[in-house]
């Protein structure tokens, strides 16, 4: 049966060259919201700290001095209750953005994200709709231990009914949160700590990056080409995608070509990108933040498998082994999928 | 059973309407139900498949309930719900079109029983034990912001009380003065387990305590107990002045599923005479408010609208395999 819809070719905006304004990806983000905020009276920010804290990983800084308490709401550490309250304000016609901090904490409230936020469209046969943004932080890297590291997105991007999005730059973060609080599907919007430019944080140096200023929406669903290559295909996302840049550009003085494909969303995802690449290079590398088995790598491996599979003389998976994240750096660094793990992925591939 | 001194006749009389036509809607499920499942029961074949949780004996909380709700209001309810989406003016046509899954159904047959969605009457439930309590907030504070008197209601059973959901639910609900009225049915029995196992409070009205609200149980199954306890919360929430909470006594009087031969029930020998529909029949009778004639005439007019449904779901069109995929988002996004 044939279920495809986004398959034609839509010009995305152009990203503007360096040295035009530069902001990090929490300012692109919170920009975002404060344009659609400013438009629709209807969006509102509610979770815990997003007022004057301004979201632990400053998705939300300065909005409450904008729109104040009643629409940029701290809400009690009650998360099924929040959850669940966005939900039904969506379903009447509001478009809440609702952060859960961490996603490791999810699990407290799971039923009402998989059972209620993105069921209830299906279930009423396309009567209510559940135009809502859940925005949470992933990832590891600065020993949080095992219950505040976690990637999780291949879980919900597993589950129907919610679009999945996870950006890596500042003008990606910027576009796909326009984006998701205009979709009137439920969006789940996932970024990873370690490309927010956060000051406290270890800062990716794209983690800084030119976003235009005026109100722009990247499309959810489109892969981008984040670099250009003919040897190997890495398909990744979100810091993995920095990562793997790296490794192209030091790669690339010894000659050989890597191409980067930067997913941006898992729901919908972007299959004919990943095969587009792989028909050029006919090697893939699957970089994965999250946990390597039942995810995100078997399936992109997994739509060029079922698709065009002679196109495919090497695969290889770099991800997190299927163990919890450990605390100490040693061991965090040994699972997390390095620039040096990919580095020698790559290596291997061009070898085979 | 106590009156209400402040009901008119006419509202009596209406709600007794609305238990006849609750009790006649679910006399014929069950009569559909069973239909084809025989010999030897099998839950998913059929014309009604799947799980059915019928709600005979629980009407006077939807009755006493429903006269205070227009369209405009917001319900969400439980796996056990028939009752008060007929009280809360859910389409009868397009819920039983849902049940029996056909295309012309409220979710067209992506939903059934437990998940029935109507945005005309801003009714929704869900079958998951106290998971439909938090989206009654959101409804709620929909309305708050926008200034109207409009109101949530949230009904789940006495299980649902021991559930994280419920309490976040209610401590919310006060913290932000939410308009919203949960109702607990306390049925006495979670599946099989008695309320007197699992509940570490004789009424969970007290729980109301807890979060700063009012809490009320109406003993009894009383349809004017409802009324006046619901009357008083739906005012207070239209008011502005915030949540309440009221658990009614009720009673099931039918298995938790059909299909469910209540071997645990302790209870059973005493169910008939705590029927509430006759209790409430006879009353209106020695008030001198209704005849047998009028009786017979409301069931007659009840089993006219039912059977109507029913007609109209068994003519409806079953849903096209092919679309099984539709409806899982707004905007496309399979591939």
């Amino acid at each position: 049966m044939s279920t495809t819809i986004h398959t034609t070719s839509q010009a995305l905006p152009v990203e503007p060259e360096a040295g035009k304004r530069k902001l990090s990806t929490a300012k692109a983000i919170q920009e975002a919201i404060a344009q659609q905020m400013r438009t629709d009276d209807s969006v509102f920010v509610m979770g815990e700290d997003v007022g004057p804290y301004g979201g632990i990983f400053s998705s939300t800084t300065g909005l409450i001095e904008e729109f104040g308490p009643t629409r940029i709401i701290d809400t009690p550490i009650s998360e099924t209750a929040f959850i669940g309250t966005g939900i039904g304000a969506a379903v009447e016609g509001m478009r809440p953005i609702v952060e859960l901090m961490f996603v490791d904490f999810f699990g407290v409230c799971m039923d009402q994200i998989y059972n209620h936020m993105a069921k209830i469209h299906y279930e009423s046969g396309g009567n209510v709709q559940v135009p809502m943004v859940l925005m949470t932080a992933t990832g590891g890297g600065y020993s949080d231990g095992a219950q505040h590291s976690q990637s999780l997105w291949g879980t919900f991007a597993h589950l129907p009914g919610m679009k999945v999005v996870v950006p890596s730059s500042p003008y990606d973060a910027k576009g796909l949160m326009t984006a998701a609080i205009r979709s009137n599907d439920p969006v789940v919007f996932m970024f990873h700590k370690g490309v927010m430019g956060l000051g406290w944080m270890k800062k990716n140096k794209r983690s800084i990056g030119a976003v235009p200023e005026e109100p722009y929406e990247v499309p959810i669903g489109k892969a981008r080409v984040a670099r250009e290559g003919t040897d190997v295909t890495i398909v990744t996302l979100s810091l993995s995608v920095h990562h793997s840049l790296d490794v192209a550009e030091k790669l690339e003085k010894e000659g050989i070509s890597v191409e980067v494909i930067d997913l941006r969303s898992l729901v919908p995802l972007d299959r004919d990108a990943i095969v587009a690449s792989v028909s050029k290079t006919g090697r893939l590398i699957v970089v994965d933040e999250d946990y390597q088995s039942f995810g995100v790598s078997g399936e992109v491996i997994a739509s060029v498998a079922e698709r065009q599979p002679e196109l495919l003389k090497h695969v290889a998976r770099v991800c997190v082994p299927d163990v919890p994240l450990p605390y100490a750096s040693q061991l965090e660094y040994a699972v997390l999928p390095t620039p040096a793990r990919i580095e020698a992925a790559v290596r291997e591939a061009v070898a085979s | 059973m106590t009156l209400y001194p402040e009901l008119t006749d006419d509202k009596r009389r209406e709600m007794l309407t609305t238990m006849v036509l609750i009790r006649t809607y679910e006399e014929a499920i069950l009569r559909e139900y069973h239909a084809d499942k025989s010999p030897g029961f099998d839950i998913g074949a059929g014309l009604v498949p799947g799980e059915m949780h019928l709600s005979a004996g629980q009407e006077p909380v939807a009755a006493g309930l429903g006269l205070h709700l227009t369209k405009d209001d917001a319900m969400t309810a439980s796996h056990r719900l028939h009752h008060v989406a007929i009280a809360k003016g859910v389409r009868l046509r397009e819920m039983t079109a849902e049940i029996f899954g056909r295309e012309t159904g409220l979710g067209r047959g992506r939903g059934g029983h437990m998940h029935l969605f109507d945005p005309e009457t801003h009714f929704s439930c869900s079958g998951i034990v106290g998971e439909g309590l938090p989206p009654a907030l959101g409804q709620a504070f929909a309305f708050q912001r926008r200034g109207t008197d409009r109101v949530a209601v949230a009904v789940a059973g006495e299980g649902a009380a021991n559930q994280g959901a419920f309490h976040e639910s209610l401590n919310l609900a006060a913290l932000w003065k939410l308009p919203v009225v949960f109702v607990i049915e306390d049925n006495d029995w979670g599946i099989s387990v008695p309320r007197a196992q699992s509940t570490s409070v004789t009424s969970n009205a007290v729980r109301g305590a807890a979060y700063g609200m009012p809490g009320i149980r109406v003993e009894e199954n009383s349809v004017e107990g409802v009324y006046e306890a619901a009357g008083e919360a739906i005012a207070r929430a239209r008011a502005g002045e915030g949540p309440s909470l009221i658990e009614v006594h009720t009673l099931r009087l039918w298995g938790h599923f059909e299909g469910d031969a209540q071997g645990y029930r302790t209870d059973l020998e005493g169910v008939p005479g705590r029927d509430p529909l006759p209790t409430y029949k006879n009353t209106l009778t020695s008030l001198g408010l209704i005849t047998d004639s009028d009786y017979a005439a409301m069931q007659s007019s009840a089993s006219e609208l039912v059977e109507d449904a029913i007609d109209f779901a068994k003519e409806s069109p079953t849903p096209n395999p092919a679309d099984a995929l539709k409806y899982v988002f707004a905007e496309g996004a399979l591939s």
